[in-house]
């Protein structure tokens, strides 16, 4: 019984914690409104150019690619603009940074494990990217025609999957930031990551237009749980039973990443020597 | 004078750069990865259809390239020193450069260069010998044009980055131009006639990325090019006169360090 407790009272102040937190990492993004747009702004060329050279070859093809209509690749870039922000987390190459400046040491000292700084920071500032993502999605509606006609379970499952795309990538970039605690050169090993992720998400392109063999390689990684299944939840018509099938994908792989920091934060942080601070 | 100049410049910071070869080695790889990345993108493309927008998978493979090798440019040499140029203007510590008894112009345009970024033109230049070989050879006087129309391109990317740059002697604070740089210049990884019409004009006359890429591939490619080739030559005439107008003007505006 009193294990019980322990663990309630746990789970209680981290709720609190996350509460915080977040509160505060809200009030910090609203300050600087327009450095947001400015960084949406230069974002938005990277779908924006995929749509039109996939609107091209749909249109090339006689109006469509693989069931893909210029409208409806429209739709999916549009609701990726959004997907794209709830992934953006904490990068892997900002652990280089905490531990060649020492900043890693006071973040030891803390009573709950560092990546819920991390979660609850990014996690608040969502909050404000959705709000400001309104307009931006209101004029790129104007701009491209997109044709989206979600269902109810759709929508429902879309809410639930991009806070869990959230959690899922910022886990697995955490995991591979934590590499940094044993050499500070792992900017190729970064970006070869990102290349994967770029080809096998649903980030370049919708899953189903990739090659077979392509295809099979993505089911081999955590990549598209966190970018095509949300899109795809608001953009194709799929059975709730697919739906769920996916939600369930996402909690596996967030079950995953989960163990592994936990496994590998314990083994970086006998490695762990602090410089400068 | 500017002449004998330039190259020292650049050796000064090639000699400082060779000191580190670990980084050298980490930049063949991301030049790597990315060309992997543009041929998986081309091959996906093609997988689909035969042409987009008029060109061929090779001729596109030459298009790649040239972006490649003008984005490698503007990596290793135009965008770090805009950098370089903001933050002495955002600090006020621009006096050091205007003391020089050299035009201060040319050093703010040559001091901060990131060598190992020019690995990228050497992938871009390989590229575009596999997609000429790959499309069947190329004329003689193709390849003059084509060496006129990139070197007005380098010309045109320069003004751009620059004046964007020196604006910062009205404005001040231009966080992200960087990110906002690399951003749209993506833009020019395809041929800017697949755009729709009002982005077309965007990306050629207010950010001039059609012009740097798409003109010196048609050329090459001996796609018919038009008029396109003396319109850039004007275009970035023109584009080199208003930036030395604006450094000027900016410099006036210039109140030294404040520290």
């Amino acid at each position: 019984m009193t294990a019980v407790d322990a663990a309630v009272r746990r789970a209680r102040a981290l709720g609190a914690f996350y509460a915080a937190a977040g509160r505060q990492s809200i009030t910090q993004r609203f300050t600087y409104r327009a450095s947001n747009y400015l960084f949406m702004v230069g974002m938005l060329t990277e779908p924006v150019i995929y749509l039109i050279v996939w609107s091209a070859i749909a249109r090339a093809r006689g109006g469509s690619v693989d069931g893909y209509t210029p409208g409806s690749l429209a739709a999916y870039y549009l609701v990726w603009t959004l997907v794209r922000s709830m992934n953006v987390v904490y990068a892997p190459a900002g652990f280089e940074h905490r531990i060649t400046t020492g900043r890693m040491s006071g973040r030891l000292l803390l009573p709950v494990h560092p990546i819920h700084y991390d979660l609850a920071g990014f996690g608040g500032a969502k909050l404000v990217w959705i709000l400001q993502w309104l307009p931006v999605g209101a004029v790129l509606t104007l701009l491209f025609h997109p044709v989206l006609r979600p269902t109810v379970a759709g929508v429902a499952v879309f809410v639930v999957a991009i806070w869990g795309a959230f959690v899922l990538r910022s886990l697995f970039l955490w995991l591979l930031g934590l590499v940094t605690f044993w050499t500070t050169r792992a900017s190729a090993l970064f970006e070869l990551y990102l290349v994967l992720e770029l080809l096998l998400s649903g980030r370049l392109v919708p899953v189903t237009l990739l090659p077979g063999w392509m295809r099979d390689a993505a089911d081999w990684f955590p990549f598209k749980w966190t970018f095509g299944f949300p899109i795809d939840a608001l953009v194709v018509p799929q059975s709730t039973r697919e739906l769920l099938g996916g939600l369930g994908a996402q909690a596996l792989w967030i079950g995953c990443g989960s163990l592994l920091v936990a496994v590998v934060w314990r083994r970086a942080l006998r490695r762990y020597t602090g410089v400068g601070g | 004078m500017t002449a004998r100049l330039s190259p020292l410049y650049l050796r000064v910071q090639l000699l400082n750069e060779v000191q580190y070869r670990a980084n050298f080695l980490l930049r063949l790889v991301h030049s790597l990865l990315a060309l992997g990345t543009a041929l998986v993108t081309l091959a996906l493309v093609f997988g689909q259809v035969d042409r987009l927008n008029g060109w061929d998978a090779h001729q596109l493979l030459v298009l790649m390239g040239v972006y490649t090798a003008v984005n490698g440019f503007a990596q290793m040499l135009v965008l770090p020193n805009a950098l370089a140029l903001l933050s002495d203007i955002e600090e006020g510590t621009l006096d050091l450069v205007l003391l020089k008894p050299v035009d201060a112009q040319l050093v703010v345009s040559l001091r901060a260069t990131q060598v190992w970024q020019g690995l990228d033109i050497l992938t871009g230049a390989g590229t575009i010998v596999t997609g000429l070989v790959l499309s069947g050879g190329v004329r003689p006087l193709a390849l003059l044009g084509f060496l006129v129309a990139l070197g007005c391109g380098g010309a045109l990317v320069y003004s751009f980055l620059m004046s964007v740059t020196i604006s910062a002697f009205w404005f001040v604070k231009l966080d992200n131009v960087g990110e906002l740089f690399s951003g749209v210049f993506q833009a020019a990884r395809w041929p800017v006639g697949i755009y729709p019409g009002w982005l077309r004009v965007v990306l050629s006359f207010l950010v001039p990325v059609g012009f740097a890429v798409t003109v010196p591939a048609e050329v090459l490619t001996s796609r018919p090019a038009g008029t396109d080739l003396i319109v850039m030559i004007l275009l970035s005439a023109a584009a080199l006169a208003a930036t030395r107008v604006l450094w000027q003007r900016g410099l006036r505006r210039y109140s030294g360090a404040s520290a």
